[in-house]
């Protein structure tokens, strides 16, 4: 099971570069996600690994090897596509099979193969069926089990579970966790879907605009992301973020916004004075926002809520700070009415700070 | 008469137009030539004046070696050329389904056979074919070969060259769409899966076009049964009969031996030919459309 490095890799159409010099090492079994907004590069960088799109520069190692060069088959890789690419003149098992059958396998080898992959995949009863026989689920696991069935050092995802209704998606999602214990193996997979990257990945990479913009473990990501970009991509609801000026009195700094002061704690304190910036931009997380109306007014934020969509035990609050859009995450059962004004306490520790020249987090 | 009723009828109404020419233009003229065939009819005759023989024409059809022989250069004309033509069309096809800098000119050039004029292509042709003027015997003169007496000794040989060159296009076209209508990410996963070239031809892509190679192979099959201009122009069936297709057969009967009945019967005979590859064609589409119906209830069981 191999290690897979990404060295300044770039890809350009004609004139025009998508990707810029994406760097990344991957570690001998580990499930690294690559998750971005669309157009950012992330397919493109699964493909050129694959093999089905071309290098424009830069190398691509497995195990020390480089292959950029190399035809796709000569990689040992397996992938599950988003639309799932499955043969529609082959039933479920020739489908599964198909790669063994091209190595000239012995039959034996291939059934028994097939049947173990489709009782784990629980396609036992369908092996016989074309896959336009198969419904939208179905379809995913046999895709997954054509992979499955190959001996392949990695997996590629391509965004296996954006063609399934909602959910569909959650089954498969959490199918694909379980799997992921029992299967150790190089896996990388591709994700719009950022709730994905968070529960599968052991290693999230965020891509953005053809550039790597952090890489971590979700928490890591989710606890210090190092830019606006991240903090926002990750988490839902999205963080909040509200601009700032820095004001002091009594040697003690404030962030004060429209319609909130907020008193620094140590940490920030030291960082602000090192930075000596006159201006940041705050960002706070929906669910750091603690419903208590006797908060004391530097550690609080006054909101009149807009609307609240109820969720279940949960409600998201999308409420107005002068004239700023704040959302808030609170207890269904809370009391409150449209159109109040509400107090939220803010713990310091959770708010992060973002250098508003440059985005990046202030730390 | 109620509105209802009217209602009912409306799209007969629509239709009527339609099928008043339907009728006139070609039940019609199928009907007189049906009628026809079982009489022994003149063209100096009006055809009511003529005297019926019953099936005695598609009898001595039947029996006459001369018929006979102009069946079996049809149908050794048909199925070679189609064979051949379906070989080289989809070959070119899958050679140049990608992108190349001046393809969609090369593209061009290639079906530009296909829009010329059938009676020019044989003029062409039968320049070409000259044995002392074209072309190819002037070039195997000048590699210092014995030049060849292309139309009168190997006749059927040349107009399927011919034919071939004018038609190859027709398949190609189809089946560069039908490749080019192939789902990308099945041929992708089959690279990954380890495919070469050669297996993803034959494991993936022949497969999947299949439908449309068959009704163009049948379409094919259906034009070559009846093609008549170049050959007429070329070689006029000779020489002897050995060139001598059934579309020929059918004009020289009508115009030369002036037997319209005959001509009628043996017309008959070839459309029971060609109606015999049409229903093969329709029986096919249907066991497709029957296939995917069932395949479609299949999928809404399994959800």
């Amino acid at each position: 099971m191999p290690e897979i490095k990404l060295e300044n890799l770039c890809k350009s159409y004609g004139n025009i570069e998508v990707l810029h010099g994406i760097d990344l090492e991957m570690q001998d079994a580990e499930f690294t996600v690559l998750v971005g907004p669309s157009g950012c590069g992330k397919s493109t960088t699964l493909r050129m690994i694959a093999g089905l799109e071309t290098v424009t520069k830069g190398e691509i190692f497995i195990d020390g090897r480089p292959v950029s060069k190399l035809e796709p088959k000569e990689r040992d890789l397996a992938m599950v596509f988003q639309d799932y690419a499955l043969y529609p003149h082959m039933n479920v098992a020739k489908n599964m099979s198909f790669a063994l059958r091209l190595e000239k396998r012995p039959k034996k080898e291939i059934q028994r193969k097939v049947q173990e992959v489709a009782d784990i995949l629980g396609l036992t009863d369908f092996l016989h069926r074309k896959p336009a026989e198969l419904s939208g689920g179905q379809r995913q696991r046999v895709a997954m089990g054509r992979a499955l069935t190959r001996d392949s050092s990695t997996f590629l995802f391509d965004e296996p579970l954006s063609n399934l209704d909602a959910k569909l998606r959650t089954q498969m999602r959490a199918e694909l966790a379980m799997m992921r214990q029992r299967v150790h193996k190089n896996m990388i997979y591709v994700t719009h879907d950022q709730i994905e990257a968070m529960t599968l990945a052991d290693r999230i990479v965020v891509m953005h605009g053809g550039v790597i913009q952090q890489q971590g473990t979700p928490e890591e990501l989710f606890k210090f992301p190092k830019n606006k970009f991240v903090a926002g991509f990750l988490g839902t609801p999205p963080m909040n973020f509200l601009e700032a000026t820095i004001e002091e009195s009594n040697q003690q700094l404030y962030l004060k916004g429209q319609g909130f002061m907020l008193r620094c704690d140590e940490r920030a304190t030291a960082c602000l004075r090192r930075e000596e910036l006159l201006k940041v931009l705050v960002g706070i997380r929906p669910c750091d926002l603690i419903y208590q109306p006797d908060a004391p007014s530097d550690s609080a934020i006054d909101i009149d809520v807009v609307v609240s969509e109820y969720i279940g035990a949960q409600s998201v609050l999308i409420g107005d700070c002068a004239g700023q859009d704040v959302m808030v995450e609170l207890k269904s059962d809370t009391p409150i009415a449209l159109g109040e004004r509400l107090r939220f306490s803010i713990d310091f520790q959770a708010v992060h700070l973002f250098n508003m020249s440059n985005d990046l987090a202030i730390a | 008469m109620s509105t209802a009723k009217l209602n009912r009828l409306s799209p007969y109404l629509f239709l009527a137009p339609a099928f008043l020419v339907m009728v006139l233009a070609l039940l019609y003229p199928l009907g007189y030539m049906i009628y026809g065939s079982f009489r022994d009819w003149n063209p100096s005759q009006a055809l009511g004046e003529s005297t019926f023989v019953g099936l005695k024409n598609y009898y001595t059809l039947w029996h006459d070696p001369n018929f006979r022989e102009s069946v079996v250069v049809t149908l050794k004309f048909a199925i070679s050329v189609v064979t051949i033509e379906m070989f080289i069309g989809v070959g070119l096809a899958l050679l140049l389904d990608r992108n190349l800098r001046g393809m969609s000119l090369l593209r061009t050039l290639f079906i530009l056979p296909m829009m010329i004029a059938p009676v020019v292509v044989g003029l062409i042709w039968k320049y070409m074919y000259h044995p002392t003027l074209g072309v190819f015997n002037d070039t195997l003169r000048a590699l210092g070969m014995e030049p060849v007496e292309w139309l009168s000794q190997h006749a059927l040989l040349s107009i399927i060259i011919a034919d071939i060159w004018q038609w190859t296009p027709f398949i190609f076209i189809l089946a560069l769409a039908a490749l080019q209508s192939l789902p990308r990410s099945a041929l992708e996963a089959a690279r990954i899966d380890g495919a070469t070239g050669w297996q993803q031809i034959i494991h993936i892509k022949l497969p999947l076009m299949m439908p449309v190679l068959i009704v163009t192979c049948l379409l094919r099959l259906i034009d070559a049964f009846k093609v008549l201009e170049v050959i007429l122009v070329m070689t006029a069936g000779g020489p002897g009969l050995t060139t001598e297709i059934m579309a020929l057969r059918i004009s020289r009967t009508a115009t030369e031996f002036r037997e319209l009945g005959v001509a009628a019967a043996m017309s008959n005979y070839l459309l029971m030919m060609l109606l015999l590859l049409t229903v093969l064609m329709l029986t096919y589409n249907r066991w497709i459309e029957y296939r995917a119906n069932k395949a479609q209830r299949a999928a809404e069981e399994a959800l």
